[in-house]
């Protein structure tokens, strides 16, 4: 019986596929030397920009795609990909009414209305589509706070010095091979100040959006929070459905100084492909925070989408004290890949993390969880929790897990937990003799399973998040 | 109310009911009871629609409506409630919420109107009460960790929430010490009304010295074998199931 139903379930189609009659301004395809001066150019960029550029490509061109993770796909060609794509904007945007009304009604499509979001969540947003940044909310009351929040094409200009100092600082240009392309060719991104002792008043969030066919997408984000301050950081993500793969190879960075705590949360809904598997997002993400003395950093992702996940948010527990915490669910159906885990460096005294990992897997997808726990040398009573979950839905899928533990200190203290379960018939008929239809039943369970992860997010997210879940596990139950 | 004719049901290729004739009017309360293996959980599986089990003959007419032609889910929205014997855990959904989602599925299977949050909580705590459960309850995880007293508890809470027209109790009393069997059964008969019914099956006297039936059937081998009124139940406690296996046999 459930096989069936789970048939069904999982065969449901993306929502989410429709693409935007918006007139781009696209570099042709193909990467050398004179595309990144192209794309520097464009963007007004000081020299030092240029040259770290052209230094990271020059590394890129040695480095060798990475070939452990437990996915399979189909290099992508990256001369076939175009690494520069912006919507066409006649001038400089004063407020949202500037904006181009075809783009305002694909975020309406979305759900994500900027005025609906401005006015009842008091979210302040950085919406990014195809690389450029267009509109740019809540700036003012976030400067009188002194907090800097715009697009790293502005930051580049605007504070330049800033940028300068951090970027690269905690994933390098020649960390791995998707980092140095990234390094190479990033259009734009979001950027993050915020000061000594500041609490940020609002969630910083964004929307990125693919909309460009054949557009890979390179963001760069750079967090920073000064000595003692606090932000919480939303990064939310749809793409339009397309034939072709579309590569996505972000950087994300988060410097937390002393004292300073960075809630960094993810929704991710990338287009996943069709139902033969055909399509879909490649998203290889590199992204990494420090924590000095007891800083904190919290990152939480409800990964859903993409054809092929890449991906391992990590935390360097640098300074005494500092705290790293992953969350995070992920969920694939029909042919998607997930490999996805986090990396926790201990190398202060006293630090400690928290891992918690909900996978789910349907269809024919495969869902790997991927975990370093690594205590250096010096990493006195470094304390470490994980717990791997995995959730299959049918007999087609698969659920693997590959924890990695290293301790050099002996009083290191590190706990795995995993479990395997399926959910029953029984679990389904129950629901189903209290009136729960099967597919309100399974969204129901997924989202107990994933509570833990769930209850990490912010009131807004979680409730989208859970919307995500059951639009990517339902379907027509006859 | 429910008028059951000739029923008969399978697992895989074991044929189990062998024709089941029953009848129950509203206000009334029948007794189910028969030894292991005769087939009493099967009657309440196939009467809530459990996909498990294979009809191969005879129909069930609830309200004049073939009952067979419809989901699980959809017999609960016309008011049929199974409590299991086995409740199973959902781990990570709070009781609150998942009554919550039961009612108002069942709500908008019947094309009403989800029911307001206030009037949601007063009837959580007014039920509770009912069965003198801790408010605590409702934000724990369903039937995780619950003792087997608290999740027949449970069900019997769940059943005063959504209150159904038939509720089918399926070995309710196992697993309970006599003062949650005193609680359990005080709470079912605190729901009856005239215009509901209630199937009891067990194994026991003992739940019917709390709920008082109107009719005893003895389940046997797929078929009742026997029926009539209260005093059957005590005529079983005293002489077991020995004579009505040997009269059948």
């Amino acid at each position: 019986m459930s096989d069936e139903i789970l048939d069904e379930i999982t065969a449901s189609d993306y929502k989410y596929g429709f693409t935007t009659a918006i007139e781009s301004d696209t570099v042709p395809p193909g990467l050398n030397e004179d595309v990144i001066r192209l794309i520097s150019e464009k963007k007004n960029e000081p020299q030092w920009m240029l040259d770290w550029r052209l230094d990271a490509y020059k590394t890129w061109l040695e480095m060798e795609e990475p070939e452990w993770p437990n996915v399979t796909y189909t290099k992508p060609d990256f001369q076939a990909v175009s690494y520069y794509s912006a919507p066409k904007q006649k001038k400089e945007l004063g407020s949202l009414d500037e904006v181009d009304p075809e783009l305002l009604r694909t975020f309406e499509r979305l759900g994500i209305s900027l005025d609906e979001q401005k006015r009842l969540s008091g979210v302040a947003m950085d919406v990014v589509v195809d690389s450029v940044s267009v509109a740019t909310t809540f700036k003012k009351t976030l400067a009188e706070k002194g907090i800097i929040f715009c697009s790293m094409s502005e930051a580049i200009q605007e504070h330049s010095e800033l940028v300068r100092k951090h970027l690269g600082t905690v994933v390098p240009k020649r960390d791995n091979f998707y980092a140095a392309l990234n390094s190479a060719v990033f259009t734009d991104g979001s950027f993050c100040y915020i000061p000594k002792g500041v609490r940020c008043p609002m969630e910083l969030s964004t929307y990125f959006r693919i909309n460009e066919a054949n557009t890979g997408q390179f963001e760069r984000t750079l967090v920073i929070a000064d000595q003692g301050s606090y932000v919480s950081y939303l990064e939310g993500c749809t793409a339009p459905s397309r034939d072709e793969n579309q590569l996505h190879a972000a950087v994300v960075e988060l410097v937390a100084m002393d004292d300073a705590e960075i809630k960094y949360s993810t929704v991710q809904n990338w287009y996943p492909g069709d139902a033969d598997g055909k399509g879909g997002v490649f998203n290889f993400v590199t992204k990494r925070g420090i924590c000095e003395r007891n800083a904190k950093i919290s990152w939480t992702q409800v990964e859903t989408g993409s054809a092929v996940t890449w991906k391992y948010p990590s935390c360097i527990l640098k300074g005494d004290n500092s705290i790293g915490e992953f969350y995070s669910v992920a969920v694939t159906n029909k042919y998607q890949q997930a490999d996805t885990g986090t990396k926790m460096i201990h190398l202060g005294k006293n630090t400690k993390s928290t891992i918690i990992s909900k996978g789910i897997s349907a269809g024919k997808s495969h869902n790997s969880y991927r975990g370093l726990v690594r205590v250096g040398a010096r990493a006195e009573n470094a304390r470490n929790f994980s717990q791997c979950d995995s959730l299959l839905m049918g007999d087609q899928c698969g659920a693997h897990t590959f924890p990695y533990i290293e301790a050099q200190h002996p009083t290191a203290q590190i706990e795995h937990e995993a479990t395997t379960s399926k959910i029953g018939e029984d679990q389904i008929f129950y629901c189903n003799q209290r009136g729960i239809g099967t597919e309100e039943a399974i969204a129901l369970i997924v989202n107990g399973y994933c509570k833990d992860v769930l209850n990490q997010l912010p009131m807004e997210f979680a409730v989208e998040a859970q919307k995500l879940l059951e639009i990517s596990l339902e379907g027509s139950v006859g | 109310m429910i008028k059951i004719n000739n029923l008969q049901a399978r697992v895989e290729d074991k044929e189990i009911l062998k024709g089941i004739n029953l009848e129950i009017n509203p206000g009334e309360i029948h007794a189910i009871m028969g030894p292991n293996g005769s087939g009493k959980s099967t009657l309440s599986s196939v009467i809530a629609g459990r996909e498990d089990y294979e009809v191969t003959g005879g129909s069930i007419d609830f309200e004049g409506e073939d009952l067979l032609d419809l989901d699980p889910e959809e017999r609960a929205h016309k008011g049929i409630f199974l409590s299991f014997q086995y409740p199973v855990e959902i781990p990570g959904v709070s009781v609150s919420n998942f009554i919550k989602t039961a009612i108002n599925e069942s709500r908008k299977g019947r094309g009403e109107e989800p029911m307001e949050a206030r009037e949601m909580l007063a009837k959580m705590r007014e039920k509770t009460a009912l069965l003198e459960m801790d408010k605590s309850y409702l934000s724990r995880s369903l039937n995780e960790g619950f003792s087997g007293g608290e999740k027949k508890r449970n069900e019997i809470f769940q059943m005063a929430m959504l209150e159904p027209k038939l509720a089918i109790l399926d070995e309710t009393d196992s697993g309970l010490d006599i003062d949650a069997l005193r609680i359990v059964a005080g709470g079912v008969n605190k729901l009856r009304t005239a215009d509901n019914a209630v199937m009891v099956i067990t194994h026991y006297q003992r739940l019917l010295d709390y709920i008082k039936p109107d009719f005893v059937h003895v389940l046997y081998n797929g078929r009742i074998v026997k029926s009539g009124g209260p005093e059957l139940a005590h005529e079983l406690e005293e002489k077991g199931y020995d004579w009505i296996k040997a009269e059948n046999a």
